[in-house]
């Protein structure tokens, strides 16, 4: 018993001392490898699926962003690490982001082009109190019913879309007393956007003469081009998404068919797939490759020298909202996600690589910035395989409220969950 | 809705699921000779776009169509050769693990190599245009489709009934021991029919290019439709999926043309799932012994 007793008193000496030794030494080491040398950066968007082509830009941008920040001496004076992964469907992004904070302790969750993936993200970040800033996903209803106080939106949502492109519709006369047909992704993206756009032609004096879902995985749209052709529209409008834009295009120039078309959603690279002569109509973008600003041709420059092509507008998003949050922790120098939200939330201004700064608007988080309408150019007039379209000046103009194209509070109010 | 517009839907199902058919006869044939569940079917279809967009600068889009579907069959006779062999005897849910694999790598595989946007290629000019088939007009780029699909699908069924290479492939479908009891070697018969089949693939990826969207995952878009159209039609049935593939279309075309758009993809699975409630071996689904 009593030797028992000393042999136990003697190993739990020891097991302490090891425990103080081993906690002196390499505890520190370890801190330092969390917290000290790197500051992690979670990115989530689409690789794969239909918005998949679009993701690739966005994990390109990201990759350039912190390339440059960790060479101008990165976050408060520590690397950057930017973990990227594919966040696939709205299950699988919440899983990862869950993971991201938790186990690989990240300071925030970057990306996302799905407006669904972008709700259930949301969701953990309100849990973790941990900033998301959303790159891609443009449904209205995340800014609306669905906002949170974590959430903020580098993509403008599909109010500002509808409103910038819907300045060129009414000043060529394709809206009041016209009748529209649209089709629309069948998902929370199109479904939203019908919504913005109806309210717009309601208002407008205008009215549709069709529109149909579109399932996201339909590649054949000759059913659809028939019913076009029959219902003879003044203008034909496109809310689809990812591929389905590529597959439309493709297929009404194989139709022939000549209504005007325009969109209200609309990525660079969609148009670049369709390529010359398929490519037509008047859409919006957050951003293009040839905007003329300082920024925006450093940005131009730095991304075709590394990647062998021009940036797309998914580009921009995930580009900028990395440059934005590296600037506030060295602005702030801290990590802490609620300092940083306080920090947008004052009105913080920020280079958006165009000609005016944005901010986030504090009632919903969403940056106000500048706009642009592209025009397919005619085939005739096409130089190279990028330079395939002519842009309207920014929208709103110089004297104009960056919040004029902006959902109102009417349209679309927001209340932060306490 | 006019009846005009209703008979032009109609019409319009019918040739968007002649399509189908390309990627589902090879599907089926490879099934039903080897019970190889070929997931990768639609790899071959995409590797098919690729080529037409690699070769075209070169040979033109008229070169291409000769030369990518033999570029897709010879790498379907090396895939058979290396793996489909390995799963002949074996249970298929393993040929169906290692084939779902094979997509996957297929399909990253084109991702790495043409990256992840999508690529541009349009119908060349010669195939341009409107035909008017009495007041209804179509694309002259899809009656030319039409006409090559039906040309193929004519020949396969020709070689697969009036020749002595047809009767040996019928006859190792219901009883391939039978067959090498009789002293004749399945193997190359095997190789000929996934050169054949996965060609066919590689074809559909050509003659689709210029018309849809050319991106890594677009084998993906195509191999479920295919799958439906195989299992509606019945195994070892060739007019059983030709049907199936008219009906898919058919019942994808009407769902647009009547207003029940979003619900068109959802149909073709309603659809499977009455065919199977109601003939448990599809429509026109042949009994084979070994699958029972």
């Amino acid at each position: 018993m009593s030797n028992n007793n000393q042999f136990t008193r003697r190993s739990l000496l020891k097991t302490a001392g090891g425990i103080a030794l081993v906690s002196g030494i390499s505890a520190p080491a370890i801190l330092r490898a969390q917290t000290a040398d790197v500051i992690k950066i979670g990115h989530l968007t689409p690789r794969t699926g239909f918005l998949g082509p679009l993701g690739e830009y966005a994990a390109m941008a990201a990759d350039l962003a912190v390339e440059e920040i960790n060479a101008a001496g990165g976050m408060m004076g520590r690397k950057v690490e930017l973990l990227k992964e594919d966040s696939v469907n709205p299950q699988t992004a919440s899983t990862k982001a869950e993971r991201m904070i938790e186990r690989d302790k990240v300071a925030c969750i970057i990306g996302e082009i799905s407006s669904a993936s972008c709700l259930t993200i949301a969701q953990v970040a309100s849990r973790t109190k941990t900033l998301f800033i959303n790159t891609g996903g443009n449904s209205d209803a995340l800014r609306g019913k669905d906002c949170q106080r974590y959430m903020f939106h580098v993509e403008s949502q599909n109010s500002m879309y509808v409103k910038t492109v819907g300045r060129s519709f009414l000043r060529d006369g394709l809206v009041k007393g016209k009748k529209w047909y649209s089709l629309t992704a069948d998902y929370a993206f199109g479904h939203d956007l019908l919504k913005v756009s109806k309210r717009f032609m309601e208002a407008n004096g205008g009215n549709f003469a069709g529109d149909d879902l579109v399932p996201t995985d339909a590649t054949d749209f000759s059913a659809y081009l028939l019913k076009i052709r029959e219902a003879k529209p003044d203008l034909v409008v496109i809310n689809l998404a990812g591929n389905q834009v590529t597959n439309f295009l493709k297929q009404y120039a194989e139709f022939g068919l000549t209504f005007p078309v325009g969109g209200f959603g609309f990525d660079t690279a969609l148009a670049w797939a369709a390529g010359k002569g398929n490519f037509v109509g008047t859409w919006p973008v957050v951003w293009h490759h040839l905007l003329e600003t300082p920024g925006s041709k450093a940005f131009v420059t730095a991304f075709t020298n590394k990647y062998k092509k021009p940036p797309e507008n998914q580009a921009w998003g995930d580009y900028v909202a990395v440059k934005i949050v590296a600037k506030t922790i060295n602005d702030l120098k801290s990590v802490e996600s609620p300092k940083i939200i306080e920090h947008f939330e004052k009105g913080a201004k920020f280079d958006v690589l165009k000609t005016r700064e944005g901010y986030f608007r504090a009632s919903d988080h969403q940056m106000m910035h500048e706009m642009y309408a592209v025009t397919a150019l005619p085939a005739d007039k096409i130089k190279n395989q990028w330079d395939i379209f002519a842009s309207s000046p920014a929208v709103p103009a110089a004297n104009e409220d960056l919040e004029i194209i902006a959902a109102t509070k009417e349209e679309n109010s927001c209340t932060f969950p306490s | 809705m006019s009846t005009m517009l209703l008979a032009q839907q109609i019409l319009n199902g019918l040739l968007d699921g002649v399509y189908y058919l390309l990627i589902a006869l090879g599907l089926s044939l490879i099934f039903s000779l080897g019970g190889i569940v070929n997931l990768a079917h639609g790899a071959f279809y995409a590797i098919g776009a690729y080529l037409t967009l690699v070769l075209s600068p070169y040979l033109g889009f008229g070169g291409s169509f000769v030369v990518a579907p033999v570029v897709v069959a010879l790498m379907g006779v090396v895939i058979e050769r290396t793996l489909f062999r390995r799963f002949y005897r074996s249970d298929p849910i393993l040929s169906l693990l290692m084939t779902f694999g094979l997509a996957m790598v297929a399909e990253q595989a084109l991702r790495m190599i043409f990256g992840a946007p999508p690529l541009s290629y349009s119908i060349p000019t010669w195939l341009r245009g409107q035909v008017a088939i009495g007041s209804f007009i179509y694309s002259f780029y899809r009656v030319v489709l039409l006409g090559i699909a039906i040309t193929c699908i004519a020949a396969l069924w020709l070689l697969l009934q009036k020749t002595s290479f047809g009767r040996v492939v019928r006859a190792g479908v219901q009883n391939p021991d039978m067959v090498g009891a009789l002293g004749i070697s399945l193997q190359p018969y095997m190789s000929t029919v996934a050169a054949l089949g996965i060609g066919m693939a590689g074809l559909a990826g050509v003659l689709l290019a210029p018309i849809y969207s050319i991106h890594p995952a677009m084998g993906q878009e195509i191999i479920t439709p295919a799958f439906v159209v195989v299992v509606i039609g019945g195994l070892g049935s060739f007019w059983g999926v030709v049907a199936a593939a008219l009906l898919v279309g058919l019942v994808k075309g009407v769902m647009v043309g009547i207003g029940y758009s979003a619900a068109s993809t959802a149909a073709i699975y309603l659809l499977m799932l009455l065919v199977l409630l109601f003939r448990p071996r599809g429509l026109f689904g042949e009994r084979i012994t070994r699958f029972e």
